[in-house]
């Protein structure tokens, strides 16, 4: 039950985080030079104050500037983000669209360079002087020191122009038919490249920490102990140590999830991915501000799970955590 | 035997100099940073005129026609851009770090020395701040008010606090409970003066370390917005020269690579001097 009271709560917080991204927004809107109904007058070619005044009332602008607020966060509680002018169509619609192509970068990006993180550091950290220790450190300078885009374009030159291995750009082979396994196969073909540089950042950053986190574990008297009651020394690192190493990374893996998104934006312009990064770059250029801000809503939407997906899986693997309530 | 009397206590500082000095890795990213640094300034001089002219035919390999790293789709020397990139990518670094340090450091010190309701709030303000994209921030706020570089200056300041106030508190809550802040007050020293002149300098070493990563990550940040294309247009800058010439690796992939060692290396340095002041200003982390 202590369980269910947490998760309300958590949930509760996240709610009252994205009305604060609602009210940021609407500042934002506020604020920026021009509104709507320039917008609208310029595509038009054109208008005069009457008739701008007219589509200012229609859209609510003469109201105060309160009751505005609160009318744009009854919208949104009801999904509807506005309408943008550049794509004609709702702002909701365009960005279903375009989500799940981001979660399947972001979230496999994340787990790749979990996965692979933690292998690194756990074998780095059997041998603190040995070269896969120093190969972890050069990773992690090569990490935080290159730019995403970069790497990205690295890879794409060597492994889809110099060695065709992988496509180019898109996220799925159009001329391939049939059901759901071909058509998933080809996806995933796609997503090997920008996963591998979305992940390269992270790979760095988990894979330190990870090694400092079971060096410090290896040091303590329960592995010790496992040690000396004959354990094999795979089930020592594996089951005993390993398990006390991972809160720190997992933690930090939560905390990471804007960051990988905002390196998702970069990573989507260089291999074309089609996900919300593109929409709001060509949205951007474009000047449609409803589709921008509704994207910024739901990246801290996507940011606001992670973390609360984090919290769950935390709680599964360090029981003092649960304890905590 | 006389040597010992000569030894004498040495300031914190010249002992720091001295942890520096014996990182290898550190005084090499030194090095590496005040050449770029002398770049960005001497460049300009060196290389006048505008780096937008087109000098010779388009993708001129380097070393060819008296260019070094050739001219891009435009033919325009990249060279060139790439001297007057330098000056853009540390400006924007510089002033981004320090926005980022100014309104971190005010939002840490402030929850971490009354901490109550107003720690509470600040943090809470801080959270919100970190469930936001920082670089989808960024565009908003470019795309929404104009991508001048003051623009992308303060955009960059503006996503990067966070981390420097969670550390800034850290570090008050830490040692505001120390004995000499105590003594401070009880010797009269107003809350102003207990923040600025006590607890601040003593709260310093981690923050000048976050600080120096921090130029670091702007200049990757200002490097990724324009790439992009959300900069000023007509200022040269390195990402925005890799972010141009992309759709044509095929044809000269060195218009793309270089640019992106030049970013790569002059952030690896700043890393580097980075870690190196971080050995050298907690010189207890080092024994661990």
């Amino acid at each position: 039950m202590a369980f269910l009271k947490v998760l309300v709560q958590r949930i509760g917080y996240a709610v009252l985080l994205l009305i604060a991204v609602l009210v940021l927004n609407f500042t934002m809107i506020n604020l920026a030079p021009g509104d709507v109904v320039d917008t609208i007058a310029a595509d038009m070619g054109g208008a005069n104050a009457e008739l701008m005044a007219q589509i200012r009332a229609e859209y609510g602008l003469d109201q105060p500037v309160i009751v505005q607020l609160g009318s744009y966060i009854g919208r949104v509680l009801q999904f509807d983000l506005g309408y943008s002018y550049f794509y004609n169509r709702p702002v909701t619609e365009l960005i279903f669209e375009r989500l799940p192509a981001t979660l399947l970068l972001v979230f496999s990006a994340q787990i790749f360079a979990l996965v692979l993180g933690i292998l690194l550091g756990v074998f780095a950290a059997q041998n603190p002087n040995g070269p896969l220790s120093h190969l972890v450190t050069l990773f992690a300078l090569f990490g935080y020191a290159a730019p995403v885009f970069w790497t990205g374009i690295l890879l794409l030159i060597a492994f889809s122009l110099k060695i065709p291995l992988f496509p180019v750009a898109g996220m799925r082979d159009v001329t391939i038919e049939g059901g759901f396994f071909p058509q998933a196969l080809s996806v995933a073909h796609h997503l090997v490249l920008p996963m591998l540089t979305l992940g390269s950042i992270f790979i760095a950053l988990y894979s330190r920490l990870c090694r400092a986190s079971m060096l410090e574990v290896l040091g303590s008297d329960y592995v010790r102990t496992a040690k000396a009651k004959g354990l094999r020394p795979r089930d020592v690192v594996m089951k005993h140590a390993l398990k006390n190493a991972l809160p720190p990374v997992v933690t930090l893996a939560g905390l990471q999830f804007s960051a990988v998104i905002s390196g998702a934006v970069l990573v989507e312009t260089v291999f074309s991915w089609p996900g919300l990064g593109q929409l709001a770059l060509t949205s951007i250029l474009a000047r449609d501000t409803p589709t921008i801000l509704g994207i910024l809503f739901f990246s801290a939407l996507v940011v606001i799970v992670g973390n609360l997906l984090t919290d769950l899986v935390l709680r599964m693997i360090d029981p003092r955590v649960r304890g905590r309530g | 035997m006389s040597d010992q009397t000569q030894i004498k206590a040495r300031s914190p500082f010249a002992e720091a100099f001295e942890m520096f000095r014996r990182n290898h890795a550190a005084v090499a990213g030194l090095v590496v940073l005040l050449l770029i640094v002398a770049v960005a300034i001497l460049g300009p001089f060196l290389y006048p005129g505008n780096p937008f002219d087109m000098v010779w035919a388009p993708f001129t390999p380097p070393g060819q026609e008296g260019y070094l790293l050739g001219t891009d789709y435009l033919g325009r020397d990249i060279l060139s851009l790439l001297i007057h990139g330098a000056k853009v990518s540390l400006t924007v670094g510089l002033a981004a770090a320090f926005v980022t340090v100014t309104i971190g450091i005010t939002v840490g010190a402030l929850a971490g020395f009354y901490r109550g309701l107003i720690e509470e709030a600040l943090m809470r303000f801080t959270e919100f701040f970190q469930v936001l994209p920082t670089l989808l921030f960024s565009m908003v706020i470019v795309a929404l008010f104009g991508a001048s570089l003051t623009m992308i200056t303060i955009a960059i300041g503006l996503v990067s606090w966070p981390a420097v106030a969670r550390i800034t508190r850290a570090e008050f809550l830490r040692i505001r409970e120390l004995e000499y802040v105590t003594a401070a007050r009880a010797g009269g020293v107003r809350n102003g003066g207990l923040i600025f002149k006590v607890i601040l300098p003593n709260a310093l070493p981690p923050i000048i370390v976050q600080a120096a990563l921090m130029v670091g990550s702007a200049i990757l940040f200002e490097a990724g917005l324009s790439f992009l294309g959300l900069t000023d247009p007509n200022v040269a800058s390195w990402g925005q020269i890799i972010g141009s010439n992309r759709e044509y690796i095929l044809d000269a992939s060195y218009t793309v690579t270089v640019p992106g060692v030049a970013i790569f290396v002059t952030v690896l340095a700043i890393s580097l001097v980075g870690d190196g002041l971080n050995d050298a200003l907690n010189p207890k982390l080092r024994q661990r």
